[in-house]
């Protein structure tokens, strides 16, 4: 049994290593050895805190750890990487969950050591969190309370939240924005009626308020999240991200333990962060994305004039055998076909001939931030050809030849030609300037937007219509 | 259908409409081919190469005129083959109705559709069967080819052991297509190249294809989105202006290239004697507008005149001719693209769309009628030019208040929010315990580490990112490893159930995090 100074001085070495395991995440390299430092400062702080004082009860923890344990370590061997979305999605919901039950058993140790005082047992002995609780003073418990309403409400939040998330990349559930007649008062509602609740609970009302907050709270996540369509995601499960270190940190101020503030807040912040990366990206208020659907057209969009015209595999190929710098332009579809590997192929191909090729990735491109590099990254493309936006923006007027697989209105040139689009003012890809643009899609539909992508009808734009993959393994031979 | 193509009549006509490589697409419209025997020798296409492609190869005119459903052409019809002509049957060939109304009129009484190439207009849909614009490029590349041939130097300068060469110096004169393709083929031989143009805007076109834009400053000078991208003629003052720009010229120059032209106007004088006179002796114009009386006093149509101080003038104007096999495929693909349009659903029906803008435009008889000139295209030729007002520069003390402004407005929004902060702080410790406070201050500056530490995370990162957050906030275990030893069964059940959850999230969020990460290679 170590003492409480022990376990101090675990929890400030462990609240170190997590933020050196988020700094490290700067680059490719130092990021491989900055993921052992978060492995070992949450192994110290589980360690440290499970020897600490006044813990038991390890014939239950150990086996669970174990099972969990393993059932963490299958799913992180078998996922695909294009399941990664979901597979964070997943994971989110259970930090949210978990923070529901430790925010309800703090409100039942309370009430078990107020009734044990109020009986006159001053000399009973409490376990680890309810001897924490014996010598808070009445103000702090009002203060416990406020923070049990907030870790749980956010966790039953993010609970079914990701649980929605999940559904709908996964394809369980349709993509679809849908929600109840009422929309968002109804959320608006149920949010009153949580206020309401909390302010009974605070007072002095039963455990019950708890419980109905929490089965609110649930409610409010799924039916915001079940409003917000499928490629709104990435900035959802930013957000959820970001939820599920606040309803952490709540929960550390209620266990009053710094390492979980601490951990909670960098969390919490990083989510948000990604949240105002993605909406950037798509020039978007973050309010405008959880309320659902875009801001509506605000005039007439320009008119497109010319016509599609579509290249044969032969076309490209030539085209690619004489170009000297090539640019590919990934987006979800390419996930979606599964193109990755043969994209990767061909890569290596071209750059055997002698050509400069690289990869722009979009902030939003995918279904996650960073997916795009994940996935590429998996098929062996080397991370220092993938670049992002700002750094390859001004690079397509030196470039012989763009092929944009699988994606739409992150290279749509309307957002910044036409003011009327509903995507205006969204930084894209200037693609168009390059000489040769190739657009490897399926048909002559419209991008998740749904709005037309005056891109393909310029006259340096050739369609390459055809599914991603099987159209750039039957590019593969032809390329000398 | 069945489509056939004639040999060529006029005098120095070489090239031919049909060419094997054109049949084959034809024929995967649905439409069978033609052609006359011997039609393609000129543009070196054996007959056996037609047949080779699938083509009936039929012996004499006449027969071929019988036997076909569309006749394509080079040239306008003469007389004898506006006699073959019969009610039911479509010519397609580059026909110059304004020029040719008594042949107009004559297939007019056939009652024969009559397609002209030479009236497909300037949209971007129709480029692919733009046959002047095909031919124009061909005249262009041929111009610098002829100017070379009579030239008696080399094009690009170079430092030999026998001493040096200077660069020759070309002057294209009107930058259409025919004149930017001479541009484009004059550069990549080395030559320093001038150009100019009417329509100032061209001279983004011209310097894209490495020549000198010779700039005339003029208050009224041309748009040519107006005449749809053609230049027209200009006003007497801007004349002298730009005679003078060229007598500056004529002295330096060694090979001047002229392609002014202005439809449906004889060519504009624009090299005139004086500065054939002030050229130095072996120096050489093309004039490419010769057909239309020239655009140099000295052109004779069809010649090679020397003048009397040596300077060479030709007033060729069968270029294309000269290069029959490219010219011959060019506009067998041109007419190859017309009949995709005139063939929508590629089954070999033809299906004559007056509604459509450009096969109403080419139609210059139809079903009896005369249909020439069309009307407008609904579709705008080249968007007209919106004028830019043009924002005046700011100085640099208006810069430098600008920025003091938004200096001012950051400082004094960083200010509010700091003091809303700070007031919302006091009032919470008004009310909080002590403790809490010092928790909360741990919490505060936590956020601003996050905040700092991942604003510096690398983009390509963010997903392995959100996997390492994801893990590490399940931190949250240890509220339930705290509480999972109490007396309560309820509460033990529910820590536990937290622990296993929790644990599957470590696992998981480290574990897929390093494998995400040991993918990430270098190159």
């Amino acid at each position: 049994m170590l003492g409480q100074q022990f376990v101090t001085a675990a929890a400030i070495a462990a609240s170190v290593l997590f933020i050196l395991s988020l700094g490290g995440l700067s680059n490719q390299e130092k990021a491989k050895r900055a993921v052992w430092y978060g492995i070992i400062g949450m192994a110290i702080a589980v360690v440290f805190t499970a020897l600490g004082p006044g813990v038991g009860g390890f014939g239950w923890i150990i086996p669970l750890v174990v099972i969990g344990g393993g059932v963490g370590a299958y799913i992180a061997k078998r996922v695909e990487m294009t399941q990664m979305p979901q597979l964070v999605a997943a994971l989110h919901s259970f930090v949210g969950l978990a923070a529901v039950f430790i925010g309800l058993n703090a409100d039942l140790e309370r009430r078990r050591v107020l009734a044990s005082q109020a009986a006159g047992n001053v000399n009973e002995s409490f376990s680890a969190f309810a001897a924490l609780v014996a010598e808070k003073t009445p103000a702090e418990l009002t203060f416990l309370q406020v923070e049990v309403v907030l870790g749980i409400f956010i966790g039953a939040l993010t609970f079914t939240g990701s649980v929605i998330a999940f559904g709908k990349l996964s394809g369980k559930i349709d993509g679809k924005p849908r929600q109840f007649p009422g929309g968002h008062a109804l959320n608006a509602g149920a949010t009153g009626l949580s206020v309401l609740l909390a302010a009974l609970y605070l007072n002095g009302a039963g455990v019950w308020t708890l419980l109905l907050l929490a089965l609110l709270a649930f409610f409010i996540g799924w039916h915001l999240i079940m409003g917000i369509g499928g490629a709104d995601m990435p900035v959802v499960v930013s957000m959820l991200n970001s939820y599920s270190g606040w309803a952490a940190a709540a929960i550390g101020f209620t266990l009053s333990s710094d390492l979980l503030i601490v951990t909670g807040a960098l969390v919490g912040s990083s989510g948000a962060i990604l949240s105002y990366i993605m909406c950037k990206a798509m020039n978007r208020k973050f309010i405008n994305v959880i309320l659902g659907g875009f801001g509506g057209s605000q005039g007439p969009a320009a008119e497109i004039e010319g016509e599609q015209v579509a290249i044969d595999t032969g076309g490209v190929a030539s085209a690619l055998n004489e170009a000297d710098r090539v640019i590919i332009v990934p987006g979800y579809g390419m996930a979606v076909a599964q193109a990755q590997s043969a994209v990767s192929d061909l890569v290596r191909k071209l750059r055997d001939a002698g050509k400069e090729i690289r990869f722009g990735i979009h902030p939003v491109a995918g279904r996650l931030p960073g997916h795009m590099n994940v996935l590429l990254a998996e098929a062996r493309v080397p991370y220092d050809i993938v670049l992002e936006m700002d750094e390859i923006n001004d690079d397509f007027a030196s470039t012989d030849v763009v092929i944009v697989i699988g994606s739409n209105d992150i290279v749509n040139p309307a957002a910044q030609e036409d003011p009327n689009s509903p995507i205006a003012g969204m930084p894209v890809l200037r693609v168009w300037e390059a000489e040769q643009v190739f657009v490897c899609k399926r048909g002559q539909g419209t991008g998740y937007s749904g709005i037309e992508n005056p891109l393909f009808f310029k006259d340096n734009t050739r369609m390459y219509y055809g599914d991603a993959r099987g159209s750039i393994e039957s590019l593969l031979p032809l390329i000398d | 259908m069945i489509i056939g193509a004639p040999r060529e009549r006029a005098e120095h006509e070489a090239r031919v409409a049909l060419t094997p490589e054109s049949a084959r697409q034809i024929q995967k419209l649905g439409h069978e081919c033609c052609v006359e025997a011997g039609a393609g020798a000129a543009a070196d296409f054996t007959d056996q190469a037609y047949r080779d492609a699938g083509v009936t190869v039929v012996e004499g005119a006449e027969a071929l005129w019988q036997a076909v459903d569309i006749v394509i052409k080079v040239r306008e019809p003469d007389e004898t083959e506006a006699g073959y002509l019969r009610e039911d049957q479509t010519l397609i060939a580059f026909f110059w109705p304004a020029q040719n109304e008594a042949m107009l009129e004559r297939c007019r009484e056939t009652g024969a559709t009559v397609i002209a190439m030479d009236m497909v207009p300037r949209i971007s849909r129709a480029q692919k069967m733009d046959a002047l614009s095909s031919t124009a490029n061909i005249v262009g590349y041929r111009a610098v080819m002829e100017a070379g041939n009579q030239f008696g130097r080399f094009f690009t300068g170079q430092v030999t052991a026998a001493g040096k060469v200077p660069p020759a110096k070309v002057l294209v004169v009107g930058a259409g297509v025919a004149g930017l393709s001479a541009i484009g083929t004059a550069t990549s031989l080395g030559a320093v190249v001038r150009a100019f143009d009417v329509r100032p805007e061209v001279a983004e076109q011209i310097e894209s294809m490495g020549a000198e834009f010779l700039f005339l400053d003029f208050e009224d000078s041309q748009d040519g989105s107006e005449s749809g991208g053609y230049a027209s003629p200009s006003s007497p003052e801007f004349r002298e202006k730009q005679l003078a720009l060229f007598r500056e010229q004529a002295p330096e120059v060694d090979i001047v290239i002229t392609t002014a032209l202005i439809p449906g106007r004889p060519a504009p004088k624009l090299w005139l004697d004086d500065m054939v006179a002030a050229m130095k002796p072996g120096s050489v114009v093309i004039d490419l507008a010769a057909e239309r009386g020239g655009n140099c006093d000295s052109t004779v149509v069809d010649e090679r005149v020397v003048t009397d101080n040596g300077v060479i003038v030709t007033g060729f104007t069968d270029f294309p001719s000269r290069m029959a096999t490219q010219a011959s495929l060019l506009y067998g693909n041109n007419i190859r693209h017309m009949l995709n349009d005139l063939t929508p659903e590629k089954d070999g029906q033809v299906v004559h769309d007056m509604e459509d803008d450009v096969i109403r435009g080419v139609t210059v008889t139809h079903q009896g009628e005369v249909t020439y000139p069309p009307p407008p295209p609904k579709v705008q030729a080249i968007a007209a030019a919106k004028p830019e007002p043009k924002e005046p520069e700011p100085t640099r003390e208006e810069k430098q208040a600008a920025e003091q402004a938004a200096f001012k407005k950051q400082t004094l929004s960083q200010a509010a929010m700091l003091a809303v902060g700070g007031v919302l702080m006091l009032l919470l410790g008004m009310v909080a315990p002590p403790s809490f406070m010092q928790h909360f201050i741990v919490f505060a500056l936590s956020c601003f580490v996050g905040y700092q530490v991942i604003w510096n995370v690398s983009h390509a990162l963010h997903t392995p990112l959100m996997a390492v957050t994801n893990a590490i906030s399940s931190i949250v275990i240890l509220g339930a490893i705290l509480q999972i030893g109490s007396g309560s069964w309820v509460v033990a059940l529910l820590s536990g159930i937290a622990v296993l959850m929790a644990s599957i999230n470590i696992f998981g969020g480290f574990l897929v995090t390093r494998r995400m990460l040991a993918m990430f290679q270098k190159s």
